[in-house]
């Protein structure tokens, strides 16, 4: 319990974060709209949802303040998933 | 091997706190494992969406989405992200009244990111998009009514907190059991942060 009590932020700053989370995903469907953005747009999306996955992650699930172990066990399933990703579409010709 | 720890631990006060701390690591960190391994099964499902995102066969494909639409399903669970983390807080707190309310939203905005899913599915039936129509349509409604049965399990979840809350049987030092089910609610989260960008966002 103590644990709980300790680690983490203030109620103040989960609710900033969250408001940055929805400014991002506002963003997003906006460089979708805007043609100025379309030679970028890949990897504006793909920079913005990993903001968005590294806030929650880091966060909201507390993985910052985390164990070493449980950061490391995590983030080797991170790893494997984008091995994994990355083997798949290049196998398939996908690049 | 945490039964020996807890009976090792119950000999002394001391003893007794190291062996609740270790039990508390070994779940938190099986949890996390469990997450990792998860994120593998998403990675899976999500380069046969790639693979397939071409195939419809004729048949409709990713004209059909409706970024709006998905974009404020997109919020409604990111919110729930922020409801999940203050129930936690509170919890920490032990303010279960507020624990209670935050948990209670949490679930009421994951039911209606469901109802939100079920009404595109609807629409996309009508529309000829179905399982078998194409491999597209197997590989969307495979990973995305995946990520669905997720979310409904973290409803599921969240819906016995509040009924052990209400019923006074989620006790002050049930806290891991309530940051068991935040962990799992915000990966749910963060799967479909990747899902709304490469199936929705970077499809159209």
């Amino acid at each position: 319990m103590s644990d709980i009590a300790h680690e983490g932020l203030q109620p103040k700053q989960y609710w900033l974060i969250a408001l940055v989370l929805a400014i991002i995903t506002a963003a997003e469907v906006a460089i979708l709209e805007i043609q100025a953005f379309e030679p970028v747009k890949v990897p504006l999306l793909i920079g913005l949802s990993t903001v968005k996955f590294a806030a929650v992650v880091g966060l909201f699930m507390h993985l910052k303040f985390g164990a070493t172990v449980q950061k490391a066990v995590f983030m080797i399933g991170l790893a494997g998933a984008v091995i994994l990703f990355s083997v798949v579409l290049l196998v398939m010709g996908a690049f | 091997m945490s039964t020996t720890t807890t009976e090792e631990a119950q000999t002394t006060g001391d003893g007794h706190d190291e062996g609740v701390h270790d039990i508390v690591h070994i779940r938190k960190t099986a949890m996390w494992v469990f997450l990792g391994s998860e994120a593998m099964f998403f990675a899976a499902m999500i380069s046969s969406f790639l693979l397939y995102r071409t195939t419809t066969n004729g048949g409709p494909g990713s004209e059909l989405f409706e970024i709006p639409f998905t974009s404020a399903s997109s919020f409604v669970l990111l919110m729930s992200s922020l409801t999940m983390v203050l129930a936690h807080h509170s919890f920490g707190r032990q303010d279960m009244r507020q624990t209670r309310i935050w948990l209670v939203a949490t679930a009421l905005l994951g039911a209606t990111f469901l109802a939100g899913q079920i009404f595109e599915f609807t629409v996309f039936f009508e529309e000829g998009l179905k399982p078998g129509t194409s491999p597209f349509g197997s590989a969307f409604y495979m990973l995305t009514g995946f990520h669905g049965i997720h979310v409904f399990v973290g409803v599921l979840l969240l819906t016995a907190m509040v009924i052990l809350s209400s019923t006074g049987r989620l006790k002050p030092d049930s806290g891991l059991n309530v940051e068991l089910v935040g962990l799992y609610w915000h990966f749910v989260d963060i799967v479909w942060i990747v899902i709304f960008t490469v199936v929705y966002l970077l499809q159209v």
